[in-house]
């Protein structure tokens, strides 16, 4: 289990007091304090980790949400927020004796502008929810979480999520044009604006993949594109993992980037085929699917040329989708593939670490030794296309044994990453769960500089303390 | 997700069945964006994720549930759209059937709540007491906007008054326990569940039902004994009360099956047709487990009966756009979605899907009577997206959502009512003047 820094002893016994000051910040039915309405708070995503915290606050308006704010930064209560608690690292796991700020009420779009294509939405709109507004009139927001019809956008800049669409488009970094910021002390900043690129330092990439360590991230001023002519999607089988692994390579080494490419092995097929129906290949090892998108004839010849690639691959057999329906049935499947995978085992660690594409089939051939040494099963799904990695790790949470090995299993996985070349997050975020492996990636000079960073924003180390960096060398947070 | 039961507390079947629910569940909350009053509320409680998790809570524990855990359970409306949504394949709808009889169980509600809940309870499901008290009603109707305050009290009053119908339609014969013969040739010999409710509030839709399935050529069976499904109280937890209800009817088919046989049981209020699906588990420890699981093999929504007795029109195209309401019984309770919307269009109708169809209208029962506040943002919302497709009338498959839909500007009806129409019955009413 993963080590939380020590409540302070002074805000448990005020718990009651704190309570009934939140209360008068903010509107009636805004403040949760019983200990059983608080328990469902306790944990998000990864439900391995919980802990009950002190309070949940549900805020309607950054002015809400920036009175808490000045109200914990004065009386030195830690801050932990959270959107749609969909993090599959921990992102808003809570502390004991801090306050969680949850942003879901804040889900009204405020503008939409199709002359300089932007969209203006507070930070609990759901993640599809942006692009269901706008769709009718042919637009889209292109980063697309698998968890995007429940996940919010605030909690996407703070992740700077990713999604199967990204391979094209780019990831939440590269679809933001501006943000409401609050910081601990309770100041709303504007940050960017309707426009790209902002003067000054670019304080919009920094704020952006922050995992709510540096401030509260309020209104999202997002990209909207328009969307393509058409698009279609393929699926390819091969007969092994390490096979599938070289035909993206080459896919991708041939200079086609499809507008997505993604990788799902044996038992993910299987388990996403029971929920979506979309006549996945259930005699393959693995399976790619690719879509490309354009006008009918640029579709044509993409996926003629992909055909052409992966026939070098021997594959067990490729199918075009012939219609609308069987796309959005080929994504159903990929989109609700973790949850599918509870279908299969009544736990997983869901992995999140990108490599080097050329080092694909060397991975995923360690990754399935691994899982062996462990003695735990192992569902492969991710984005391929960019090398970003899901292996899910599938356990019984209710045997202690089999949680511990699966978390040394992942840390394996992520140092192996890092060990190609690699990185331990893709989309992910740091949150809780790699919070301890920073020291493989980084150097103790480049945590002391990140370190720095957080403290300039949050001198008190009160947001979102126990994430991102180990909690050793820091006096702040001693655990 | 990890769940913390002892050995004692799964020798309970209930608790067992629980425990193997809450297993299959990942805590990704995707079902969370597709839930109506998370969508309203934005608390996690008040999604089906919290809701689990409190369940969880509350069974594990095994102490008697507490006003905070009524609150959120009580606030779902069981439309099971997050039973569509989730990947998993969590059965939301056992695990929450379960914590409603175990706060029934365990928790003492105030009085003038146990006392709407009885009266509910007893009067719903007895057409002879429910046509009654809906004409009494009708009389109280002029007092609704006197009724003053915002207590939950004042609003239920206002909402039942205003949910009673103006003028109550004449009890059908037609409805009683006999046999209507097939015409022409038999195809078929189906048993038709009349209903408690519905057949006071509007009896044309058994009148359309019995029509259409004897001109295609199939008897349907109205068999003595039948009565309510269950549905309504077992949805409030009333476990023996709903049991009871079943029995009667699974005794009642059974015999039928036995006697000369049946080749469905025909259902066409869809919040029934869900129970009635469900008689095999609601059953599966008792000694007429069987019985039950035939009858349940048996039931199919009058969609269902219709594609297969290969439902065809007779009458021209009428000129008319029909806004298909997707009852949530029917698209989350029995997953069927396409079929009301091939037949509507086979028999000629324009048919458009309003915007969220998903979306609950916020009848679910007797929650528009215990649950007014949200109930009737819910209406208005489907109403306005309703509105947007412009369409003529509301063709719904569940007498529940149609008293909910009614009283707006287009007119709601049964689909096997337009269904019959085009076969040769007669003009839905309300339709004068329309296409």
């Amino acid at each position: 289990m993963i080590a939380l820094p020590a409540p302070k002893p002074e805000i448990l016994a005020r718990r009651d007091a704190i309570l009934a000051d939140l209360a008068r910040l903010l509107p009636a039915d805004s403040v949760i304090g019983e200990t059983l309405r608080l328990r469902p708070y306790e944990t998000d995503g990864l439900a391995a980790y919980r802990q009950i915290p002190l309070a949940v606050v549900l805020p309607r308006t950054t002015a809400e949400v920036a009175a808490v704010l000045r109200y914990c930064h004065a009386n030195g209560i830690r801050v932990v927020p959270r959107g749609a608690g969909t993090s599959l690292s921990g992102g808003a796991l809570p502390l004991a004796d801090a306050v969680v700020i949850g942003l879901m009420r804040m889900n009204t779009i405020r503008e939409i502008n199709y002359e300089d294509r932007y969209a203006i939405v507070g930070a609990g709109v759901t993640n599809i929810g942006i692009t269901k507004a706008v769709e009718g009139d042919g637009f889209f927001y292109a980063p697309d979480p698998s968890s995007q019809l429940a996940c919010m956008i605030g909690g996407n800049v703070m992740m700077n999520s990713g999604g199967a669409h990204c391979l094209k488009y780019g990831v939440t970094a590269n679809n933001l044009l501006g943000v409401t910021f609050v910081t601990i002390e309770g100041e709303v900043i504007e940050i960017g604006g309707t426009h790209l690129d902002a003067a000054g330092y670019d304080w919009l990439g920094l704020i952006t993949g922050s995992e709510g360590q540096l401030g509260l991230v309020t209104e999202v001023t997002v990209r909207i594109l328009r969307g393509p002519e058409g698009a279609r999607a393929m699926l390819a089988a091969f007969s092994s993992v390490e096979i599938a692994g070289a035909a993206v390579d080459a896919i991708i080494g041939s200079g086609i980037i499809p507008v997505a490419l993604e990788f799902m092995d044996r038992p993910c097929i299987h388990a996403c085929e029971a929920f979506a129906h979309a006549g996945y290949p259930l005699d393959a090892e693995a399976m790619l699917i690719i879509e490309v998108e354009g006008s009918v004839a640029e579709q044509d010849m993409l996926l003629d040329r992909i055909r052409g690639i992966c026939a070098k691959f021997d594959p067990i057999s490729m199918k075009v989708a012939e219609s609308a329906e069987q796309s959005a049935a080929i994504w159903k499947g990929r989109k609700g593939a973790f949850g599918a995978v509870g279908r299969i085992s009544p736990d997983y660690l869901c992995m999140d670490g990108t490599i080097p594409t050329g080092e694909l089939p060397h991975v995923l051939k360690r990754i399935s030794e691994m899982s062996a040494q462990y003695g735990l099963g192992v569902a492969n799904v991710f984005h391929a296309g960019d090398g970003n990695l899901h292996p899910l790790i599938m356990f019984d949470a209710n045997d202690p044994d089999s949680f511990r090995r699966a978390e040394a299993f992942g840390a394996d996985i992520l140092k192996l990453c890092v060990e190609v070349g690699g990185c331990l997050t893709g989309e992910h975020g740091v949150g809780v769960e790699k919070r301890d492996l920073m020291t493989t990636q980084f150097t103790r000079a480049e945590l002391t500089l990140q370190r720095a960073i957080k403290s300039a924003f949050d001198p008190e180390w009160l947001l979102n303390t126990a994430k991102v960096f180990p909690l050793d060398d820091n006096p702040k947070i001693a655990a | 997700m990890q769940t913390n039961f002892t050995a004692e507390q799964l020798r309970d079947p209930d608790t067992a069945e629980s425990n193997r629910i809450l297993r299959t569940c990942v805590h990704c909350g995707m079902c969370t964006a597709t839930c109506p009053t998370f969508l309203l509320l934005g608390d996690e409680l008040d999604s089906p994720r919290g809701r689990i998790y409190l369940i969880k809570d509350m069974l594990e524990s095994g102490r008697p549930a507490s006003e905070l855990e009524v609150r959120h359970v009580d606030r779902c409306l069981s439309c099971l759209s997050c039973m569509t949504t989730c990947p998993s394949g969590v059965n939301y709808m056992h695990l929450v059937d379960h914590a409603r009889t175990y706060i029934e169980e365990t928790y003492k509600r105030p009085w003038p709540e146990r006392m709407l809940r009885g009266v509910l309870a007893r009067v719903l499901p007895s057409p002879k007491l429910f046509r009654l008290s809906l004409k009494a009603a009708a009389l109280a109707r002029p007092l609704e906007p006197a009724i003053p305050g915002q207590s939950m009290l004042a609003q239920r009053l206002r909402g039942m008054l205003a949910l009673a119908p103006k003028a109550l339609p004449a009890p059908d014969p037609m409805q009683e326990a006999q046999v209507h013969p097939a015409e022409g040739e038999r195809r078929g010999r189906v048993g038709l569940l009349t209903g408690c409710a519905q057949k006071v509030l509007n009896p044309e839709i058994n009148a359309a039902t019995i029509r259409l399935l004897t001109r295609m050529g199939i008897e349907v069976v109205i068999t003595p004994g039948q009565g309510c499904c269950g549905a309504l109280t077992h949805h409030m937890g009333q476990h023996e009360r709903a049991m009871a209800a079943a029995r009667a009817n699974i005794r009642a088919w059974s015999a039928e099956i036995e006697g000369q046989g049946l080749d469905a049981i025909v259902v066409n209020a869809s919040g029934c047709g869900t129970t009635l699906k469900d008689y095999g588990f609601m059953f599966r420890e008792e000694p007429d487990a069987e019985d039950a699981a035939r009858v349940a093999g048996l039931a199919m929504d009058i969609t269902e009966v219709l594609e297969k007795f290969a439902y065809a029109p007779t009458r021209d195209e009428p000129a008319m756009t029909v806004a298909y309401h997707s009852a949530c019984s029917l698209q989350h309770g029995q997953k069927i979605t396409a079929l009301p919307k091939q037949l509507l269009a086979r028999a000629g109708f324009k048919v458009k899907e309003p915007a969220e169809g998903h979306i609950c209208c916020g009848s679910a029962g007797t929650y528009n009577i215990l649950q007014p506040a949200i109930a009737g943002q819910l209406r208005t919302r489907k109403l306005e997206n309703i509105r947007r497709t412009k369409a003529d009338v509301i063709a719904a498959g569940n007498i529940g959502c149609m008293t909910q839909l009614a009283g707006d500007a287009m007119p709601v009806v049964h689909t096997v009512q337009l269904l019959d129409w085009m076969a040769g019955g007669p003009r839905p009413e309300g339709l004068d003047g329309i296409g």
